[in-house]
């Protein structure tokens, strides 16, 4: 882009604004702020918030509420944001089960929702809808990503596991989408199991050459603490959910050599994501995670649709989200047909740090472009 | 499926067994001297792991910290007795149950306005990490060997405490007749706040000691709470004999279902459904054993009061 352009682009912009600005834009932000895995809403919060102060903008007002991780919380919260507050964008919640129970209803009643992290299949598929955007991943992406990797690096027998519940099967289902071969044996455990001898001797036991795990939250910290002092020796894989700079830095040395899939590092390369992790540093001392790469996208995504349009023009807001006129802390981004996002997938090693605690570090890409295969059922 | 792994799983659901003890014990032992159903139980747990996983930072020492997080689940029994469950005794037991979930809430919301909802980093020392040969050429954990051997000193030192010394007689004298060892000028309140304070000491005790296992992070206790009273059930309200023995059956049903019954139906289902029903069914194996046992012993295998 020239100079001259830029300018007039510019200048475009600001009169877009001057006319935006003639009406306030409401943000309801519902997200996990208690009770297990708290951590995630916080994240997705604070970087959200941190490119909205970053914005400077007076027109914007945000509502955040704590759905406690309850779906029938949620569901109250976000009738209430709609009928009594009257938001024009809703987004922020973090699991699978409560986007179910509130997106479909939102998007119904022409309210936008912008997922910052739950990406269940069926919102990507079926039951998509033209005001529903994720710009987080659908949820088998980074799963998929893994066994793409796995396969590339050589592994013949990984062992999987995860916890018995949705999230759980479709995070192995999504794994062996893309890995295609044989695997040496599929576990599933209770959600929110906490003592994992039973499942590691049965691991011990198997003739695996790797582990592929996906334990969300405490689960997974439990899990690689017992895994170190197992003295099993097998490489482990997962997706970032269980790795994490909060998560690693509670498992402690027991996390270091772990592979982990993400669509962002802290130390990805580009101008964005750098003055992101400055400023997020700045702010609130210490390492984001990917919750909160993905709630400041969100937020600078919206940004950018408003600098076009206001909420109230459906039609156009809709068209300027799709168009992701932004830059993104990932590098590239786009939507696809189902608007969930066509990224790349990164991979990440557990390292220690310059100050001995654990740490991701970016060694490569896991695969360009992904996809989810689910919106070929998706009619818009 | 091997001998090896067979022997394994039995260890891992021993050790279970002796932690799920170390809770059951002062649960129980509430509910027998004092009639008090007590649901903060979990959070004297997480008390003991938070607090030992603070000391174990300050101090460098893993013992030390143990003893710390013991020590101020002790404490926090004694306090909550005293400000709290003396108030308890005599009203009926849906007021207790009301009371002390109160109580769960309270100190969980106030253990996050103090520390987060970031878990805490707590490691077994150097000494006790690692793992060691078992006979068959399998490994095994040394800190998991340790918290069986914990467990087992403790069931020792509990039998010995209640069968053999004069707060042991009181304790057994206060199950079967409380108006009459108070008439006897005994005082029956500090006896109270003694016993509810060991409780919590035992549950802050296996709070610790887990807690270097796994994650400790706010609402930690409530899990194991719900097996706790697992236990309770089927060995005989109010038992200490009872306890041991529920907590070891516990412990090695709950370990075995979980491995043995996927496997099981994988025989003849495919993998995939074979995991969704084997681990549905090893999840409810524990209530399924409770049931079976109260269908014969509707008291317990051990009841206290017959």
């Amino acid at each position: 882009m020239n100079k001259l352009t830029r300018a007039g682009l510019g200048l475009l912009m600001t009169t877009a604004i001057a006319t935006a600005q003639a009406e306030e834009v409401r943000i309801g932000m519902i997200t996990t702020l208690s009770g297990g895995g708290s951590h995630l809403g916080v994240d997705v919060r604070d970087g959200f918030m941190l490119a909205i102060d970053q914005a400077q903008r007076d027109d914007i007002e945000v509502l955040i509420k704590d759905d406690a991780r309850r779906p029938d919380l949620a569901k109250t919260l976000s009738n209430e944001f709609l009928q009594r507050d009257e938001v024009d964008i809703m987004t922020g919640i973090i699991w699978s089960n409560l986007a179910m129970a509130v997106v479909p209803s939102v998007v119904r009643q022409g309210t936008f929702y912008l997922s910052p992290n739950a990406g269940p299949s069926a919102l990507a598929g079926r039951l998509c809808h033209e005001n529903y955007f994720n710009v987080a991943y659908q949820n088998d992406n980074l799963h998929g990503a893994m066994g793409a990797y796995m396969r590339e690096q050589g592994f013949e027998r990984p062992f999987l596991m995860a916890p018995n519940y949705p999230a759980g099967t479709d995070a192995l289902a999504g794994f062996k989408h893309l890995y295609e071969g044989e695997v040496a044996d599929e576990l599933y455990t209770q959600l929110g199991q906490t003592d994992y001898a039973a499942e590691i001797a049965q691991i011990r036991a198997s003739d695996a050459d790797s582990l592929f795990f996906f334990l969300p939250g405490g689960m997974g910290i439990s899990f690689m603490k017992q895994w170190e002092n197992s003295g099993v020796d097998m490489p482990v894989f997962g997706a970032a959910f269980s790795f994490d700079e909060i998560i690693i830095k509670a498992v402690g040395s027991a996390a270091i050599g772990a592979i982990n899939t993400s669509e962002w590092a802290y130390d990805l390369d580009n101008e964005a994501n750098q003055a992101f992790v400055e400023g997020f540093r700045a702010a609130y001392e210490r390492t984001p995670t990917l919750y909160a790469a993905q709630g400041y996208d969100t937020a600078r995504l919206i940004l950018s649709a408003l600098d076009k349009a206001h909420p109230d023009d459906q039609d156009a807001f809709r068209e300027a989200l799709r168009q992701a006129d932004f830059a993104s802390v990932r590098g590239k981004f786009r939507f696809g047909p189902n608007q969930h996002p066509i990224q790349d997938i990164f991979v990440r090693e557990v390292v220690e740090g310059e100050d001995g605690e654990p740490t991701n570090r970016l060694v490569g890409l896991a695969i360009e472009d992904i996809q989810d295969v689910y919106a070929e059922q998706c009619q818009m | 499926m091997s001998a090896t792994l067979l022997i394994e799983q039995l260890i891992n659901g021993l050790q279970l067994g002796t932690m799920l003890f170390l809770m059951a014990s002062g649960l129980t032992l509430v509910f027998g001297v004092m009639g008090l159903i007590n649901l903060a139980h979990g959070s004297f747990y997480m008390v003991g792991a938070y607090v030992t996983a603070l000391a174990t930072a300050s101090t460098g020492s893993f013992l030390i910290g143990l003893a710390a997080g013991t020590l101020a689940a002790a404490v926090a029994g004694g306090v909550v007795e005293l400000l709290v469950i003396r108030r308890l005794y005599r009203r009926p037991h849906l007021d207790q149950v009301l009371a002390t979930f109160a109580l769960i809430l309270i100190f969980s919301e106030g253990t996050r306005w103090l520390f987060g909802s970031s878990p805490l980093w707590l490691s077994p020392p150097e000494w006790l990490s690692g793992s060691v040969a078992l006979p068959g050429g399998s490994r095994y954990p040394v800190y998991r060997l340790m918290i069986i051997a914990v467990g087992v000193l403790i069931a020792a030192g509990l039998y010995l405490l209640i069968s053999h010394t004069r707060l042991g007689m009181r304790i057994r004298a206060g199950e079967s007749d409380r108006e009459m060892i108070g008439a006897l000028g005994i005082d029956i309140q500090r006896l109270y706040t003694l016993v509810f304070a060991l409780g919590a000491a035992l549950a802050g005790l296996a709070g610790s000691l887990v807690g270097a296992l796994q994650s400790v992070q706010v609402g930690m206790g409530e899990p194991v709470l719900i097996l706790a009273f697992v236990v309770i059930v089927i060995g005989g309200i109010g038992s200490i004999k009872g306890a041991l023995l529920g907590a070891v059956l516990v412990g090695v049903v709950d370990t075995l279902g979980r491995i043995f019954l996927p496997a099981l139906f994988g025989h003849f289902m495919s993998p995939s459904e074979a995991a969704g029903v084997g681990t549905a069914l090893a999840a409810m194996l524990i209530y399924i054993l409770m049931a079976v046992i109260l269908a014969f012993k509707p008291q317990g295998l051990f009841a206290a009061h017959d």
